[in-house]
């Protein structure tokens, strides 16, 4: 290694990669890259990349893993083996064995396992590419993705890293720090302050621990606002995107204004029922009985049964085809015959409408009834929520 | 919209008393556990979370798919961490062990109710009501558990809108499970309508917004295949008019009949 550069702190107080003492290196996350699992984040954190994908909770195999009281919670740590300079032999090893166990155990106070017992909750941590410092990046990943995932947490867990190098304690080593510098010190804290790992490679005395310390709090803070940030981010985003909603929309009409071409032949078509309703009234002059049928048919839709009764009868099934112009054909008809149905329904829609509403309101009161025992549900230790009741499943038929 | 989004340790009230769902208390502050919208009402703060698992609870009625027949249980896929227990007590009648493969064999969906789960979620199931409900025909669309609300709809809005607008009978499982029936197309149109409710939860004005989907695909779907829908139509729509007008000759029939 004889690539060691002479200075890793330049004389102005800057590092190789132009930061101060003090500063992270910039990060980029992005949340729910992953289709098949529950919750998954992809993080870019200077020259890390790492991969996370959460499942869970879900049923624990192999069963004799189950606990009965609570979820197992289960965390891999995996470098893939082009992460880093040299091919990394891929399967477990000896490092990354101890990584996941400490990670995981960073993560035991936060999560609410004992909510899903006899279940797991499966972390899965790829490093894509490392450069110093994938432990904290990943368990700032993990978080993420467990939130995504829905997996109650009491806060968000956030990691950095201080270490010391040319003799000076700093923020968040790359690797070049990492690989020359005399110490290392990777700490995860929960949004408290209340620290959840905490290691230490390399020689420190207890007062540049403190100091440490003092920067750590200092980058956790900044890592949770960048965490909190995307993940509201990510769960507003649909509220914000109305306007591109709204042009959507937009298409749509004009996708269906097409059909209003058909508009005219519609009043058209409406005519000939106005004429077949004519003869169905002199029709039923003649037979009452038959009159009665109108009478009993009050969907607008039975409309066109009755225009086609009427054809039958009195105009032998031709009105509407002469009615119609020369381009209306068969294909027309039909949709003007939609139209007229349609326009015909609105009207009916109306009385119909206030009977759905009555209709829905029942319903509604159900469910009303049962969102309301639902909000009343006691406190979140409660997660078997015993109010929302199955009558919310009475909406079938 | 007031919907204000809360992620996991977002403090919501400094009155611990008011600790709903989705919530712990620390300090005698109350804090988020989800990420989700914040809840808020007179007595109580809660959060409605975002995603997450089914975990079921008392009272909930399911879709179930049997994984496997013992002697004495038909055991249940509900979409959740836990498997569900039928217990062949519960149907309606005494049936023989030998016999219960004829009545419900692996993969066979079945609307169930949650008789009890206990503290190490064992998962009984019980009838909904008296009647057994195996489904037959329709199809069976899974979609978040989170997401059934939404799917109902406030005060059922969204679903009786689904119902009207696509004619087909719809049931909502609160394991996430939707058994939707009706004729093919129809069945199509709705599964694409709840994928989109299911993409697009947390805006407002969904049912309208779906109703307009749903308007737009059904004109679509008669430009894109006018001659099919067309020849399907007519047959449709003869036949019951074939059958009103020879209702109507024979009353005319009656009425003409000298006799009377």
């Amino acid at each position: 290694m004889s690539d060691k550069p002479d200075k890793l702190i330049t004389d102005d107080g800057l590092r190789l990669d132009g930061r101060r003492a003090d500063e992270i290196r910039p990060m980029k996350i992005e949340i729910g890259v992953l289709s098949r699992a529950d919750g998954s984040c992809y993080l870019e954190w200077g020259r890390n990349k790492i991969l996370v994908g959460v499942f869970g909770p879900r049923e624990a195999h192999p069963r004799r893993l189950q606990r009965a009281d609570t979820a197992v919670i289960r965390y891999r740590y995996n470098m893939a083996s082009f992460s880093v300079e040299d091919r990394a032999r891929p399967g477990p090893s000896r490092r990354s064995i101890e990584i996941s166990k400490v990670s995981r155990e960073a993560f035991e106070p936060v999560i609410m396992a004992e909510l899903f017992p006899k279940t797991a909750i499966d972390i899965f941590v790829e490093i894509l590419q490392a450069d110093a410092g994938t432990r904290t990046a990943a368990i700032n990943a993990s978080s993420i993705a467990l939130a995504d995932a829905g997996i109650p947490m009491k806060g968000l867990v956030t990691s950095c890293a201080f270490g010391k190098v040319d003799g000076q304690i700093v923020l968040d080593l790359n690797k070049e720090e990492d690989n020359y510098g005399e110490a290392d010190f990777p700490v995860a804290m929960t949004q408290d302050g209340e620290i959840t790992l905490l290691q230490m490679d390399g020689h420190l005395t207890p007062e540049e621990i403190k100091k440490g310390l003092e920067l750590i709090k200092k980058g956790c803070k900044e890592i949770l606002e960048i965490q909190q940030t995307v993940l509201r981010k990510k769960f507003e985003t649909p509220v914000e995107e109305p306007e591109a909603k709204a042009e959507e929309t937009e298409i749509e009409a004009e996708e269906t204004e097409p059909s209003l071409e058909y508009a005219p032949e519609a009043a058209v078509v409406e005519e000939v029922i106005e004429e077949a309703e004519e003869l169905e009234e002199e029709l039923s002059e003649e037979t009452t009985e038959a009159g009665a049928v109108t009478e009993t048919v009050p969907e607008a839709e039975e409309l066109e049964e009755i225009v086609k009764e009427a054809e039958a009868e009195v105009v032998d099934g031709e009105a509407i085809e002469e009615a119609i112009e020369a381009e209306a054909e068969e294909e027309a008809e039909e949709e003007t015959e939609e139209e007229a149905e349609e326009e015909a329904e609105e009207e009916a829609e109306e009385e119909a409408e206030e009977e759905a509403e009555e209709e829905a309101e029942e319903e509604a009161e159900e469910e009303a009834e049962e969102e309301a025992e639902e909000e009343a549900k006691g406190p979140w230790k409660v997660v078997k929520d015993p109010s929302e009741s199955g009558s919310r499943g009475e909406n079938d038929e | 919209m007031d919907k204000k989004i809360v992620i996991p340790g977002d403090l919501l009230s400094e009155n611990s008393k008011k600790a709903g769902y989705g919530t712990y208390v620390k300090n005698d502050k109350i804090y988020s556990l989800f990420c989700g919208i914040e809840n808020l009402r007179e007595d109580k703060v809660g959060v409605i979370p975002l995603a997450g698992a089914y975990i079921p609870s008392v009272n909930d009625v399911v879709i179930g798919v049997v994984i496997v027949v013992t002697p004495s249980n038909w055991i249940m896929d509900i979409a959740s961490p836990y498997d569900g227990l039928f217990h062949v007590s519960e149907y309606p009648r005494r049936v023989e062990s030998r016999e219960m493969p004829e009545i419900m064999n692996i993969g066979d969906s079945v609307i169930l109710r949650v008789k009890d789960v206990d503290s190490s979620m064992k998962v009984e199931l019980a009838l909904r009501d008296s009647n057994f409900h195996k489904l037959k025909t329709g199809l069976v669309v899974e979609v978040e558990p989170v997401k059934v609300p939404r799917v109902i709809g406030h005060g059922g809005s969204m679903i009786s809108m689904l119902k009207k607008e696509t004619n087909c009978s719809i049931f909502v499982g609160q394991n996430g499970r939707i058994w939707i029936d009706g004729k093919d197309e129809d069945m199509e149109l709705l599964s694409k309508a709840l994928r989109k409710i299911e993409a697009e939860a947390q805006r407002s004005g969904l049912t309208d917004r779906i109703y307009n989907f749903l308007r737009s695909e059904r004109s679509k779907q008669k430009e894109s295949k006018p001659a099919k829908y067309f020849k399907s139509r007519k047959k449709e729509t003869k036949l019951p008019k074939e059958g009103h007008s020879e209702e109507i000759y024979r009353k005319i029939d009656v009425l003409l009949d000298p006799k009377n």
